[in-house]
This record gives C-alpha cells, structure tokens and sequence, in this order.
C-alpha cells in the first residue's frame, strides 16, 4: 500500500440521510489533493472520516498503511497518526499569544507541569523563521492572535500543524472571507507543506485558489466521485468549464426527470 | 524609529495600564481615607484589621477569577463556604481532629464543586443558572442539618489556631494564606498547563478540543477547584470568629464579584488578571470602614462600591481596546 489515505467504496448515512455513496478516495505521499464539489456534496464528511470526527457505515479505509477500525478512530487516534485538521474558526484562541496557541495541548513542561515558557517561545521563533517565514511583518512569538490578519492566522495554524509533523495536513475553506493578498499568503504555505514533504487535502469552493498549489483534483457530486484529475492534463479552464457543464447537465437531467415523474 | 518600533512601544506602555489604574485607584482611596478620618486610617490597627478579614473574601474572589477565566461564573460559593464551615465545625466538635475536620470540610467542597461541573458539562446548563440553583439548595440544605443552630468550635489556643487566625508579629494569618494563594493561583493560571487550558477554554473552547484539551474535565476541576476554595474561607471564617453561624457567606456573593471585575477581569473569558483581584479584594474590603469611619452614613457604601465598579470596569474595556484588541 503506497498511499497515505486509502478509502474504498466507503458509505456514510447520518439518520438515513446518505451523505456517502461509495467513495473511492486515495491520496499519496508528497501530494497535494484538492476537493471540489458544491454545498452537500460530501466534502466535508469525507475529511471528518479521516479526522476520526466522524466513522463511517461500510467500505475500508487505510492511513499509513494501517488498516482503520470505524468503532476505534476517534479524533485523538486520527492525531496520533498524523492527521491534522486545520479549520478557520476552530483553530486559534484569539486572546493568547501566539507561542502559547502553538503548544495548546503539546505544552513542553516539567514533571510538575508547569509549562518551560523559555523553550516554547524559542521554539516558537524557530517556528516563525523556518515555517512560517514571517519577516519583519510585526508578528512575534508574544503577539496576541487577533493582532494577526487572517492569512497570518491561518499560517500559524499551518505551521503548527507542519512543526508537530502532520501528515496529511487537512484544509477545510481555509482562504474563506480572506483578502486578495492573503490568499496568497495561504497558498505560500500551501506550497511549503508539499516542500516539507508532507500531503495536504485541500478543500475549497474557489477552484482559482485550489488549481494552482494542487497536483490532482477530485471532483465530488451527492455523495460520489464523479471526476479525477492530474493537473498536467488540465488546465484551469478546462477544469471549471468542465464543472460548470456537469452541474448544468445534472440540472438538465434532474428537470427532465422530474418532468417524466409529473407527465 | 520606524512604524514596527513605534507599535511595539505602545504596546508596553499600554500593557500596564490596569495595573497602574488599580495602584493609583488604591492609593487615593486611602489617601482619602487618611483625610478623612485620620485618627482611623494613621493607625496600623485598621490595616490589621483588613488583613484579617479581607483575605476570607479575597479567596474566593481568586477563586471565581479562574473559574471566569475559564469563560464560566460560580454564584454558588457564598453557600459551599456556609456548608464547609458547617460540616469543618460540627467535624471538629464530634471528634476535636483538626485535620480530619480540614480534609472533612474540603472534601464537601470539592464535592458540590464536581457536582457544579457536571450539570455544567454533562448535562449542558448554563453555569450561571447551575450555580445559582445550588447556591439555594447548598444553603437550605445546610440549615436544615444544622436545624438553623450556630456552633461554637473551641479552637482557642490550638496549634492550628496560630497558623489559620493568629499573627505573624503583626500581621495577621489571614492574609499570609491570601499573599501565597494569590501566588499560587498567578502561577498555576499562567506558568502551568492547567491554568493555559483553562484560559483556552476561555477563549475558543473548540479550539481547545481541537488541540486535544480535555474541555469536560477541566471545566469540572476548576469548579472543584473553586468548590475547595470557598470550603477554605469557611474554615478560616470559623478559626477567625470560632464560630459557625447559619447565614455565613451571605452577603458575600456581589463583594466577591465586585472584587473581580474590579481587578480587571472580563466576564468573556479567555483573560484574567489575578494581581488585579488581589488589589480589587481590598479595594472592595475596605471601603465600608473606611466610609463609615469618615462618617458618612453606611448607605454610602452601596454608592461608593457601585461608581468605583462602573469606573474601573470602563478604565479596563477602554485600556484593553486601546491596546488595539
């Protein structure tokens, strides 16, 4: 198994809602995938499975190679191996400084537990300068995090997710209500996740900001795949035109159903 | 000095702020004070007498710090310390144990506490509505075993007596216990991993989950944590008067909170300013001496505590915004 996440055929109801109809989902090591797909396809119950956040009803799915028991993934497991989550709302603790918001939960303490605020805050700087790549834009490891912009807080978070080792590292909208300027610093970090090494789902509405930092595509409609895509053999054009025509074929199709059902 | 320079400079000068309003807030309320009434406030017996008693609210008002901290209220303690106090006296009467009665007294704490955190957490009430419904049942429940009757525990003279109600030359315990748990409570809030989870909590409660903070836990130790706390001024409120009394704690609810908010800290969560309550403690302790030994009439403590809360409170939101947060 050379995949980092290997899913077949998974199916996933929530109270009889099917929200996953057989998924068919793989990505490899030192890959970059993007997930496309509109409100309610089931993107994002596809990365909670990962995540251990939710489990799934059927099929199989392999991290690292490990086989994964439904009934035993859990977020904390799914940490355990590797895989990070990194949400836009849900990831900084606004009012803390930025050293203590990258060690919430990771503290380096002594056996009294109290936290060696020294060695967090130099570890923070090395962080800053090695991974976050912030120079000399005002931010320390004692700013407070709502003093940060949107695109630095989400490089935090990134970073964060990059120094403790994640991989894969998962992006759920990550450049949601962000300026022009800061998506681009998102996708600065983007790209150094796949520099380091590591994998990343990337998981967006805006297929301008997913096409150009991501090595392959999949293409997800009403809980299934319906496209996969390298991004060598299409452009972006290509790629949005293609979805714009399947959605509008899928309407078409819906239409003419429900016009047979009401002939 | 370029624009980087000059934001960081702000920032220090403003990171204080509080602080420098809270001491300069003291001082002219006792310089007021010693103007006043002079043959009161130039004496050092006043002083010990706020020592000694001060610290029995202080507590609990570094208590409730955390537990705000934490982006949760307790109104609940004023009875936990009536019913510790009970159960500390009546433990001591039955079997003359002061360590057994402490342990006793704690435990009955720690446990009202855990029940808090639960119907917190667990059963999902808001902690304001929580808390305030045990703050009846802990108080009724405490007048009906006690049958509304005082208590006289005979500590007179124990060893224990000197280090919970006694002096230390010329000061008194009391306030030597306040002094170290205020430390205790700076450094457990901002040095360790408990302190940092809790003002996490505070902050983004899903981000703490998501980082792998227990949040159901913590929130149930800090409210055990508080539940000691209050069981803690009890015993020192018995050793103090060596006496239990049905209604102990009563009255103590608003001065406690208005210690805190005093001090600094915001009902939000996510901040707590622990030297803030230490000071706000005294300020709010002492005002009703203060104002009656100025002789104005008693009913001017009310008025005085009420603009010193509204004034402090818009210095603190002001400072904070300022600080460009």
């Amino acid at each position: 198994m050379d995949n980092l996440v290997e899913m077949k055929k998974i199916h996933k109801a929530y109270d009889g809602v099917v929200a996953l109809k057989g998924i068919d989902f793989q990505i490899g090591y030192n890959e970059v995938v993007g997930i496309l797909g509109d409100n309610g396809a089931g993107k994002s119950t596809l990365i909670k499975i990962i995540a251990g956040v939710h489990s799934f009803d059927k099929g199989e799915m392999y991290i690292k190679g490990k086989r994964i028991n439904p009934k035993k993934h859990s977020v904390k497991t799914a940490r355990n191996m590797g895989v990070e989550t990194v949400y836009q709302e849900k990831a900084l603790a606004e009012k803390q400084a930025l050293w203590r918001n990258i060690f919430i939960g990771r503290q380096i303490t002594n056996t009294l537990g109290f936290i060696n605020i020294k060695k967090e805050q130099e570890e923070t700087d090395k962080i800053m300068r090695d991974l976050m790549k912030f120079r000399g834009v005002g931010v320390g490891a004692d700013s407070i995090i709502r003093t940060l912009s949107g695109g630095e807080r989400q490089g935090v978070a990134i970073s964060r997710a990059m120094y403790f080792e994640a991989d894969p590292v998962i992006l759920d909208e990550p450049t949601m209500a962000l300026s022009l300027q800061e998506v681009k610093k998102v996708l600065n970090f983007i790209e150094s996740i796949k520099e380091k090494g590591k994998s990343c789902i990337y998981i967006s509405h805006n297929i301008a900001n997913v096409y150009p930092v991501s090595d392959r595509f999949v293409a997800i409609d009403r809980g299934k795949v319906v496209g996969e895509f390298e991004r060598k053999d299409i452009s972006l054009q290509e790629l949005s035109e293609g979805l714009i025509k399947y959605t509008e074929e899928v309407i078409q199709n819906k239409q003419e159903e429900k016009g047979k059902s009401n002939e | 000095m370029n624009d980087l320079e000059k934001k960081f400079r702000v920032k220090k000068t403003t990171k204080y702020k509080s602080q420098i309003a809270l001491i300069i807030m003291v001082i002219s309320i006792f310089g007021l004070f010693m103007i006043t009434s002079p043959e009161v406030f130039l004496k050092w017996r006043i002083y010990q007498s706020f020592l000694s008693t001060v610290p029995i609210m202080g507590v609990m008002a570094l208590g409730l710090t955390f537990v705000l901290a934490m982006g949760e209220i307790d109104l609940s303690f004023p009875s936990v310390m009536g019913m510790s106090g009970f159960i500390f006296a009546v433990t001591f009467q039955a079997t003359n144990n002061v360590l057994l009665s402490i342990i006793a007294s704690l435990l009955s704490g720690l446990t009202v506490g855990c029940i808090n955190g639960v119907l917190v957490t667990c059963i999902g009430i808001p902690s304001i509505v929580a808390t305030l419904g045990m703050q009846f049942l802990i108080r009724g429940f405490s007048n009906i075993i006690s049958d509304g009757l005082s208590r006289t525990v005979a500590l007179g003279g124990t060893f224990s007596y000197k280090i919970f109600a006694e002096r230390l030359g010329v000061i008194p315990v009391q306030s030597i216990w306040f002094l170290g748990i205020a430390i205790f409570f700076y450094f457990l809030l901002l040095r360790h991993k408990f302190g940092e989870q809790a003002l996490f909590i505070g902050d983004n409660k899903e981000a703490a989950r998501m980082m792998g903070v227990n949040v159901i836990m913590m929130k149930i130790m800090v409210f055990m944590l508080m539940g000691a706390i209050a069981s803690f001024a009890g015993i020192l409120s018995c050793y103090r008067m060596r006496t239990w009394w049905p209604t102990m704690g009563e009255g103590y609810l608003m001065m406690v909170m208005a210690a805190v908010f005093v001090g600094g800290t915001s009902m939000f969560g996510g901040e707590a300013n622990i030297e803030g309550t230490f000071i706000g403690a005294f300020i709010i302790g002492s005002l009703e001496a203060g104002i009656v030994a100025s002789g104005l009439s008693g009913f001017w403590t009310q008025f005085v505590c009420g603009v010193l809360i509204i004034v402090s409170v818009i210095i603190h939101t002001i400072s904070k915004k300022r600080r460009g947060t």
